[in-house]
């Protein structure tokens, strides 16, 4: 086995994480019928947060929170328009993401350059030691196991418990909901949030682990990707797991390609997760059926009651 | 025996919505065991006072009685607690998930641990309402699906149960089902409050009846007692005029022809039309029953050109085939359509009564000129059609949104048959109309076919479609039973069809077509 | 407690009166965030909005930053009414400039009268070719357009990336990422003496004229607002979809490249790695702004041009960090969202729910 297969595959994680963090949280909020396309504004608040909150402090927990907290806060903005002033959520959403690099960049302005040691390994005793599978499985950083975790329990939730069966329900049908006597917008805020938190760890991960420094726009799209992820998953986590993995294969393959004496223009290289992304949505949506299969019937839609 | 309490009393409740009072001091009492119908046309105020007693929504003052106690209920999970179940008229059901899980989200945490699964087939067993708890609710029928919302309210042992407007969607049979499960509660000491407009249900089922119009309750009454005619005057508060036949002409040609017409739905629940074969003459009105979800609405599409067909001649209009043209080619042959969606479908809410107008008559009033709109033409077409067909409404600058169901769809009527149509294919022409307007939009429907137009009529009001239909036909599951002159059916033959259980007749649909 | 009430109908004036209230909600939120940023709250407002309008040449640059963000807001406008979410609009920009410039570039030295419309022409198919993917794959595969365009969006920045390191860069220019600078034939002309005010803003203004015309009084604009307002009401009328999705992906995408060769043959004169400070994403900010109405798109576009000019100067006169433009634009879109709940719904105090006694029950 070549010597540079590990360090490639743990790349790969690396620039996954991110993805799993904002699409399973997307897909929480999508579940509760809310559509929320600010996700690139919040991982990028929630990046300029985390890493803000870390160099000052040096503290990786109150930066990883700090990362959690501003994507959240931003959600509250997005969720307290769509939710309490039944604003556009499409509009809503990119005033968001607009929002976010410019408030971003100016939060940013005297971090850059600056540097953050990362987040600490988690070496787990002998496990790590076990070659190849050792590093690969056992010696990541928190966030990439928070990561999996989230997957996990999102996908207990949504299925198993009685909260994903409501957060179903008023995404399914949120007349129906109200009339049961649930609140739809309460049950609908707090998806907000969790999405929000979760899309503002995925932009920590940027700026605290992927590259440890601060550079504007430096989502660079990764928002959008998950967004499209959450569409090839069908709603269902596990299945944006693996969409992320892949999404983070391709990045680094353009990133190895000329190591591996590839005669490209980088450019072209760099296109790649773009033109994937764009080759995937077109073929989840040439199936019809399948891709309709999940949507929440109530997606986009505003509940206001009334009469 | 000493003076029962009542279940539930109220007390001058009183609700007001922009512009309206839906409720106005309104007072009633339920007794135990008591089967009360709450009687009333559209928009008479019935939704709001049972939304009032289930903890939707708020009154803006008056008092509730629970077992003699006053007590406010805030939200349906009080209400629930205390033994008030509901099933609603739009059932408050998920299509995407299972029985089970419907009937968990709608009952307490408690309630639903457990074997819900094993309780939820004991209790349908016990009141004669088959269920199967892992079905996923969009591929049950609609019968079925309201059998869920009543397992639901059973399994909280209900003192107090709501029905709204059951029957608007069974058929016949199903009628009769539901009222032995209903008189079978009853007996057994749960109240039930049930909420109609149809007469004669209501005589047969219930033992007394509060009357509502515009808000107030205005009489009370032994529904045994009464004609379902003298009960319709009391809910209309005036003598009933029925749309008049004009003199039977001999009805002309064959107009607007469907042959062997067979179509795969697109949508994921839709209806697949099977072989549907039909003939509209000039001058008559042919309707077809059946119960919603069988096939109307992809019917509706097939003949508007909202779906186009690879065979052109399985729909033309007089020679002309049009299978496969679109709504503008269809309107040009001189077909004019009022889909069953008023708001949305058949009118643009958010624009003015004048461009709704230009919508759909642009072209055969002459109101465009180079792709331009011409405003004033537009503008005098809808102050026409306001004329004509009685549209109340301050001005055709206003929004569709704006006007009254009933003054909406008249003027959605208006525009249509002032264009001269040939044919014209209405779909629930009078769903949650006010009976003044459902009078007037049957006469004009009439006229029209007097006037020689070929008529199509699709609903699920039977009342209706023998008040208007010549020739009369049933469609279920995509399936359209050969028509027939309206007089030879009976009530009962037209449930068995509309259930899918009579096929005597398929020989007789070989030779016809 | 404050509660929303449906209106039976849209409140005509709301429409026209949310934008003031959102722009005066923006001008306070901005202060409170000078004042927390350190910076005299009074000064900075003057620095950003008045200062860059007190001279004739700063009245020329307002202009010469309005006329991409009009011509490709009006653009968008038409797609936003249909609900056609085109957000690539930047990537169209990109395309369009690449397209007309490279038209420039292709007949350097060839000094006819027809190398300027040539350019034009060639923008607009640019910018209609990057829309026409996301308008194909929409009609044929039903692919949503929002995710696509803005993919669309980084592929055509990495068209132009690569285009000036390779082969369009300058043989002379040491090196730099730049294509050579066009010559005069290839330079839209300046109206305005001593000014950068050029021929552009003229176009921006017939667009403006045009697309009032279309939108209000011609079947297209119809078609257009049906389907936007009540997608079933359109096909019971037979308009097609897929027809006013290509239509509307055109319009736009036309009008984006049209803006991005207007840029490129105007003020920068050039091909530069960047040739648009974000008109294409500002552009939506305009079209919500501007009502999606071509008179309001002027107006919102004049608007944010200032915040361009505001942020600029800020910069220069205070060391404010240019990203304040961003948050500003943000802001504004926000308030402007937040104020539209007024042309929908009314807002009522507490007075409905005096109820009986002892609510809480």
């Amino acid at each position: 086995m070549p010597e540079w297969i590990v360090p490639a595959l743990l790349t790969i994680i690396t620039a996954s994480t991110p993805l799993v963090f904002a699409a399973i949280g997307e897909i929480v909020v999508e579940k509760s019928g809310v559509l929320n396309l600010g996700i690139e504004g919040m991982m990028i608040v929630g990046a300029i947060f985390a890493f803000g909150v870390g160099v000052t402090t040096g503290s990786a927990t109150l930066a990883i929170l700090a990362g959690a907290i501003g994507g959240a806060a931003m959600a509250f903005l997005f969720g307290f328009l769509t939710l309490y002033l039944l604003s556009n959520q499409v509009a809503t959403g990119l005033a968001l993401t607009i929002f976010g690099l410019g408030f971003s960049a100016l939060l940013g302005h005297g971090f850059v350059g600056k540097t953050f040691p990362g987040l600490p390994r988690l070496e787990i005793p002998f496990l790590s030691d076990i070659p190849f599978i050792g590093p690969l499985l056992f010696g990541h950083d928190i966030l990439v196991y928070a990561s999996v975790v989230a997957v996990a329990l999102v996908t207990y939730m949504l299925t198993k418990t009685r909260t994903g069966l409501l957060i179903r329900a008023v995404g399914e049908n949120h007349f129906a909901a109200h009339s049961i006597g649930y609140s739809v917008n309460k049950i609908r805020m707090a998806c907000v949030l969790f999405g929000g938190a979760m899309a503002g760890l995925g932009g920590s991960y940027l700026s605290l682990a992927y590259t440890p420094l601060w550079v504007e726009n430096m989502t660079a799209g990764r928002g959008w990707i998950a967004l499209a992820l959450v569409v090839f998953a069908s709603w269902k986590a596990w299945r944006a797991f693996f969409g992320a993995y892949l999404f983070g294969g391709i990045t680094i393959i353009q990133l190895h390609a000329q190591g591996f004496g590839v005669e490209i223009a980088p450019q072209f290289l760099a296109m790649l997760p773009y033109l994937a992304t764009i080759v995937v949505l077109v073929l989840i949506s040439s199936d019809s059926s399948r891709a309709r299969l999940n949507a929440p019937a109530c997606l986009g839609r505003s509940f206001h009651a009334s009469g | 025996m000493t003076e029962e309490i009542p279940r539930l009393e109220l007390e001058g409740i009183t609700k007001a919505y922009p512009g309206v009072i839906a409720n106005n001091n309104v007072s009633m009492k339920i007794m135990p065991g008591e089967i009360h119908a709450l009687l009333g046309e559209n928009g008479a105020g019935k939704s709001t006072l049972v939304k009032f007693i289930y903890g939707v929504q708020k009154a803006d003052s008056g008092t509730l009685k629970w077992e003699g106690e006053e007590m406010i209920i805030p939200n349906p999970n009080a209400a629930r607690k205390l033994g008030v179940g509901m099933v609603f008229q739009h059932f408050s059901l998920f299509d995407a998930m299972t029985v089970e899980e419907n009937i968990a989200i709608g009952i307490s945490k408690e309630l639903a641990s457990g074997d819900l699964n094993q309780r939820i087939r004991d209790v349908s067993q016990q009141y004669g309402l088959p269920l199967d708890p892992d079905r996923y609710v969009h591929t049950l029928s609609v019968g079925e699906k309201q059998r869920i919302e009543v397992v639901r309210c059973l399994l909280q042992d209900p003192k107090l149960l709501i029905m709204d407007e059951p029957t608007s969607v069974l058929t016949p049979q199903e009628v009769d089902e539901l009222f032995v499960t209903l008189r079978a509660l009853s007996e057994e000491g749960v109240s039930i409050l049930y909420i109609s407009h149809k007469l004669q249900e209501i005589k047969d089922l219930c033992h007394f009846a509060t009357i509502m119009r515009m808000g107030e309750v205005v009489d009370d009454c032994i529904p045994a007692e009464e004609s379902p005619r003298s009960m319709a005057e009391m809910m209309m508060g005036a003598n009933l005029v029925s749309p008049e036949k004009p003199g039977k002409t001999e009805p002309g040609a064959p107009h607007l022809v469907v042959r062997d017409l067979s179509l795969a739905s697109s949508h994921q629940h839709g209806v697949d039309l099977k072989n549907v074969s039909l003939e509209v003459r000039k001058g008559e009105v042919l309707g077809i029953a059946g119960i919603a979800g069988n096939g109307q609405m992809e019917l509706m599409q097939v003949l508007s050109g909202e779906k186009l067909i690879d065979d052109p001649s399985a729909v033309s209009i007089g020679n002309e085939a049009v299978g496969k043209s679109g709504p503008k080619i269809r309107r040009n042959a001189g077909m004019g359509f009022v889909p069953e969606e008023r708001l949305g479908h058949g009118a643009v809410p958010e624009m003015s009564l004048w461009e709704n107008a230009f919508l759909s008559g642009s072209k055969s009033m002459n109101l465009m000129d180079k792709g331009f709109i011409n405003i004033k033409g537009s503008v005098d077409y809808a102050l026409n059609i306001v004329s004509e067909f009685n549209v109340k409404t301050p001005g055709v600058q206003h929004t569709a949104n704006s006007l009254s169901g009933g003054n909406l769809q008249k003027f959605i009527f208006g525009r249509e048959i002032l264009q001269c149509p040939g044919v014209i294919v209405a779909l629930q022409p009078t769903w949650g109309v006010d009976a003044g307007s459902a009078a007037f939009i049957r006469q004009s429907l009439l006229d029209l076919a007097a006037n020689g137009a070929a008529v199509l009529v699709i609903s699920q009001d039977l009342e209706e479609l023998f008040e208007v239909s010549d020739r009369l036909s049933v469609i279920c599951e995509g399936e359209l039973s050969p028509p027939r002159p309206a007089e030879e059916f009976t009530v009962e033959e037209i449930g068995l069809l509309m259930a899918g259980l009579s096929h005597d007749h398929q020989d007789e649909k070989v030779a016809h077509a | 407690m404050l509660r929303l009430e449906l209106r039976g109908e849209m409140s005509r004036s709301m429409i026209y009166w949310s934008p003031f209230f959102a722009v005066i909600l923006t001008f306070i939120a901005g202060m409170i965030m000078f004042t927390i940023l350190g910076v005299d709250p009074l000064k900075a407002i003057i620095t950003f909005f008045i200062e860059p309008l007190n001279s004739l040449d700063g009245i020329a640059e307002l202009f010469v930053k309005a006329t991409p963000l009009v011509l490709i807001a009006i653009g968008l406008s038409f797609g936003f009414q249909a609900n056609v979410w085109n957000i690539g609009a930047e990537g169209q920009l990109t395309i369009g400039a690449l397209a007309g410039g490279g038209v420039a570039l292709l007949f350097f030295n060839v000094d006819s009268p027809l190398l300027m419309p040539g350019m034009l022409i060639a923008g607009v198919l640019g910018g209609m070719a990057w829309a026409a993917i996301p308008a194909f794959l929409k009609t044929k595969f039903g692919t949503n357009e929002i995710l696509t365009s803005l993919m669309l969006t980084y592929v055509g920045l990495l068209v132009l990336s690569y285009l000036i390191h390779g082969p369009w860069k300058d043989p002379e220019g040491q090196n730099f990422p730049e294509s050579r600078l066009f010559h005069d034939a290839a330079i839209i002309p300046i109206i305005l003496e001593e000014t950068r005010l050029h021929f552009g803003w003229i176009i921006a203004l017939f667009g403006v004229a045009i697309a009032w015309v279309v939108m209000t009084r011609h079947m297209i604009g119809f078609q257009i607002r049906v389907i936007g307002m009540a997608p079933m009401a359109a096909s019971f009328a037979g308009f097609k979809e897929k027809h006013i999705i290509w239509l509307t992906l055109m319009i736009s995408g036309g009008a984006a490249g049209l803006a991005g060769t207007i840029e490129v043959s105007g003020p920068v004169g050039q091909i530069i790695p960047v040739i648009s400070p974000g008109y294409g994403f500002t552009a939506i900010i305009v079209a919500f702004l501007g009502r999606l109405h071509p008179v309001g798109c002027l107006f919102a576009g004049l608007l944010m041009a200032l915040t361009y000019l505001g942020g600029d100067n800020a910069q220069i006169e205070m060391n404010l960090p240019n990203a304040v433009t961003g948050v500003f634009q943000g802001m504004l879109l926000f308030f402007l969202l937040a104020s539209d709940v007024l042309v929908r719904y009314r807002v009522r105090f507490g007075a409905a729910k005096k109820v009986t006694a002892g609510e809480g029950a």
